[in-house]
């Protein structure tokens, strides 16, 4: 029997009839086409599925929907508002903050959270914000150094 | 005949750091990656896999699972016809179709703990894993072999009957040794004797996984026409289409390779896993589409890894400072199947360093792991873990300048590496010259926290990297701007450096290029993206294309002026003539002009490359070392790299960091844990222990740039080599922290602990 989830995401309130067992991650992919949130492990290992639920980074694929219900929910889709790219988004861009670019979104998110909780964070600060976000590319020198560009440009210092 | 090309250094766009084409697709969640693929009647594939380590396969009951409703077929290897017995050429290694077959189906025996067995397409993901479930499969279990040693003793469990073994150019039967081969060159033997010291040491290594983050994933449809269109995060969607061809029965052309972007690769994602199995689902569930992703234990258990295995050095040297003998052995572990990168070992092995007496012999030897696949520099790290910390080793003992005595050894023009080829124009010297002048191997190591050790290490790495086949074609358009097609899949920003290439030679800007990755159908052939060779190859091939617009352009701006074509010139963005000067026209006008001249322009170029220009790496690593925990926290790390010419030098700095970062996650903590039955225990990310952020701290970067005569713009290649000197640079940092040689990888916190106890004397 499916249950009924009420979400918003990026700002549009959903309705929507899901088996028991699916997952946040799985609503997000399949059910509303947000694929911008990436599954790389099923196991909250890397962090490629972040998203913010009610404002806190969370690993979308250990969340059932149904947990979500009545939730406000930001993916990657929604970090961008009236036409412009969110600071984390352009500073990933432009200190090219990636190379394949799978765990960018759940990296980006993350990224979020750490300036909203701290708009000046140091580099240790942001290495230990990202901890649980795995990059197998970059080797994380030029995420951290985005990060503190965005840190830079939003006010921080 | 490979060309040569004069270095030059006035360039315009190679050089410079652009913004990615791709960026904004990869910061806004819109790029299109396997998995985000959706088609209409999509249904899901799963499959049956194994938990046996070694078995031989009596029989497959499926009818239970046929029985589900929602099941719309289940597979076994009766469903695939038998591929031929030959071998194929995948960019980074050879594959054999038949084994590659059997591992991506298996028929009479499974192999490894994770060998796909059965295959179900269903209606959705959760009836396929329930229908799974149904599956019976008995088995006869057998003994496993769990790495080279058991592999190659006396009485051995022999994985495949039918292999007949080369060693030494003589077919051996009956072996788990599918390849053993000897370079030697010199007299070894009798050199040792006239050697001041010799040093001989063994390694060992642990299987390693590339570790990428988007899981394999293959969408397939094979329609009523026999034509089979598939969607897989590859590094080579012509490799996808070439091997899903010869393991479902049809002809190349009857298969169609979609480009999607790919999460990450590393060698790992240049073989095909999925889309043989989704392809035969579809035919055989009335051309349903099928989508298939594997997970992350999946991925760990039955993809990938990286050989695992044993590395003999002995290095004989004279007391002036030279290296006067080399015997190295290595032995590979294959997986399931022979393959393994034991050729690229010897090529790496020790080609950093002019020996004149050298042997080296290499073994391929199957064990019951996953069918290797190639890891960033395969078979390079390995060599380089037992090479460099004998020549640490050699150095403390004589007291010797560890740079000084590199630089007196090293490779250059013409030296004769262990292979027996002789290198072309290298930057070894000029490498290490700047890695000795550097801030970081002239400051002082500092002092760690209190009851810390801290030590440096250095190490160094090599790669051959890649030549081979690429097309690019060029498209003016009215705007005076170009699309690009290629063929290369992009894994860290290859749009870009082959972009930027193609605008160099235009005149224009590099956002002014407009890259895109089409399907097998609309693009030449383009080899795997791998082997370090993209940059150097496909931009080559859009050098040339560019090159033939111009040509094209000249002709027409002779047209539009009634001038000869000879008396065209183009410099600088611009048109003119050479008699006239009144006559001139930048490139976007002449573009907007073109409807009078003939025509639209495109140009296409196909090459093919035999030659590349090889490359070397050498890192320098401070770490301390907590001797109360055995923890090892990388505080100061620099990579030093001859990239030829930087095309975009924050990708190459970026290169350079991601392979760093893996050859450190190698070292110190990554290994395949096996339980005592041969199966892999920690397949997860969890328990697979893969840096962290907090794991490393930036990385310094300090790009060298020889020019490669070979590429019109100087390009080497810079993926694979950063992976390799890690390997070495850690343990010798160990080593100058704490005094002891660790000799087996991973060096993690356990086994330092147990080599300080040992040191302590208990």
């Amino acid at each position: 029997m499916n249950v009924e989830v009420t979400i918003t995401v990026n700002g549009t309130a959903h309705r929507l009839s899901v088996p028991p067992r699916t997952l946040l991650s799985t609503l997000l992919r399949d059910e509303l086409d947000l694929t911008g949130t990436h599954v790389g492990c099923d196991t909250s290992s890397c962090g490629a599925c972040t998203v913010l639920v009610d404002g806190d980074a969370t690993k979308s694929c250990t969340m059932f929907a149904a947990q979500a219900d009545g939730s406000s929910v930001t993916t990657v889709e929604g970090l961008a508002s009236n036409g412009e790219l969110h600071p984390i988004q352009e500073a990933f861009r432009e200190k090219h903050g990636l190379q394949c670019g799978f765990c960018t979104p759940g990296m980006m998110i993350t990224a979020v959270q750490i300036l909203e909780r701290n708009p000046s964070p140091s580099e240790a600060e942001i290495r230990s914000g990202l901890r649980g976000n795995l990059c197998r590319c970059t080797g994380y020198h030029n995420i951290v150094a985005a990060v503190q560009h965005a840190a830079a440009n939003s006010g921080g210092d | 005949m490979v060309a040569t090309f004069e270095e030059k250094t006035d360039y315009s766009v190679v050089g410079t750091r652009p913004i990615r084409h791709d960026g904004l697709d990869k910061v806004t969640g819109r790029a299109v990656y396997g998995a985000d693929v959706k088609l209409p009647g999509l249904i899901w594939g799963d499959v049956l896999r194994t938990d046996q380590v070694h078995a031989r396969i009596l029989s497959i009951d499926t009818s239970e699972a046929e029985k589900l409703p929602g099941v719309f077929a289940v597979v076994t290897h009766k469903d695939f016809p038998i591929a031929a017995d030959v071998e194929v050429e995948t960019g980074e290694e050879v594959l054999n179709m038949k084994r590659t077959q059997d591992n991506v189906m298996a028929s009479d025996k499974v192999l490894y703990r994770g060998h796909v067995v059965a295959g179900v397409a269903a209606v959705d993901r959760n009836t396929a894993t329930e229908a799974v479930r149904r599956i019976k499969v008995e088995y006869e279990t057998l003994p496993p072999v769990r790495n080279v040693d058991e592999a190659m003793a006396d009485g051995a469990p022999i994985l495949l009957e039918d292999l007949v073994g080369n060693h030494f150019g003589e077919r051996v039967p009956n072996t788990n040794v599918a390849i053993a081969v000897r370079h030697e060159f010199g007299d070894p033997d009798g050199a040792f004797d006239e050697c001041d010291l010799v040093v001989e040491r063994e390694v060992s290594l642990e299987s390693v996984h590339q570790g990428y983050i988007e899981p394999h994933n293959a969408t397939a449809v094979w329609d009523e026409n026999d034509h089979v269109r598939v969607w897989e995060s590859t590094q080579g969607m012509f490799a996808v289409k070439e091997q899903t061809a010869a393991l479902v029965g049809l002809p190349d052309s009857n298969v169609t390779a979609e480009s999607v972007e790919i999460g990450g690769g590393f060698g790992g994602k240049t073989k095909t896993y999925l889309s043989p199995v989704a392809a035969i689902l579809s035919r055989k569930s009335n051309h349903r589409p099928v989508k298939m992703v594997m997970d992350r234990p999946a991925i760990f258990m039955a993809s990938g890894p990286a050989p695992g295995g044993k590395v003999r050095v002995k290095m004989g040297v004279t007391k002036d400072g030279k290296i006067h003998a080399f015997d190295g052995k290595l032995r590979y572990e294959a997986g399931g199947y022979p393959g393994s990168s034991f050729t690229a070992g010897i090529n790496c092995m020790r080609a950093a360093y002019d020996v004149a007496n050298s042997r080296i012999d290499a073994y391929d030897v199957v064990v019951n792991k996953p069918k290797s696949a190639a890891y960033r520099a395969p078979g390079s790290p390995q060599v380089c873990f037992a090479v460099e910390t004998v020549v640490d080793e050699i150095c403390d003992t004589m007291g010797w300048d560890k740079m000084q005595f590199r630089l007196d050894n090293a490779s250059k023009e013409g030296t004769r590496n262990g292979n027996g080829v002789m290198f072309n124009r290298i930057g070894l010297v000029e490498m290490l010259e700047q890695a000795r002048d550097s801030d970081h191997w002239n400051s002082p190591l500092g002092e760690p926290a209190p009851g810390r050790k801290r030590g440096r290490g250095v190490g160094v790495g090599f790669w051959m990297n890649g030549g081979g086949k690429s097309t690019v074609d060029l498209m003016l358009q009215d705007d005076g701007t170009v699309a690009m097609n290629e063929g290369s899949q992009d894994i860290g920003g290859s749009r870009a450096s082959i972009a930027m290439q193609a605008a160099e030679v235009l005149g224009l800007d590099a956002h002014d290029v407009h890259p895109s990755i089409p399907n097998t159908d609309e693009i030449g052939y383009t080899g795997t993206t791998g082997g370090s060779r993209v940059t150097y190859a496909t931009g080559f091939a859009a050098w040339e294309a560019a090159i033939k617009m111009v040509d094209e352009m000249k002709v027409r701006a002779a047209t539009l002026w009634g001038i000869d074509e000879d008396d065209v010139q183009f410099s600088d963005g611009m048109f003119s003539s050479k008699s006239d000067p009144e006559l001139s026209l930048g490139f976007k006008d002449l573009a907007s002009r073109l409807g009078d001249t003939g025509g639209p322009i495109s140009t296409t170029s196909s090459v093919n490359l035999a030659a590349a220009g090889n490359a070397f790496g050498l890192h320098i690593c401070d770490l301390d070392i907590d001797p109360d925990t055995g923890k090892t926290d990388v505080v100061r790390y620099s990579v030093f790299q001859d990239a030829g010419k930087a095309i975009h030098p924050s990708y190459v700095e970026n290169q350079m960091q991601g392979g760093a970062a893996q050859g450190i996650g190698w070292a110190l903590n990554e290994e395949y844990f096996m339980n005592e039955d041969g199966s892999m225990a920690n397949f997860s990310f969890l328990d697979y222990r893969m840096p962290t952020s907090l794991d490393l701290p930036m990385l310094e970067t300090h790009i060298v740039e020889v020019a490669n005569p070979m590429h019109p713009f100087g390009v080497r290649g810079v993926g694979e080599v950063p992976i390799a000197p890690p390997l070495g640079a850690i343990p010798n940092a160990i080593n100058d922290a704490i005094g002891v040689r660790l000799q087996e990888q991973p060096m993690k916190p356990g086994r330092i602990l147990e080599a300080l106890a040992a040191k302590n004397g208990g």
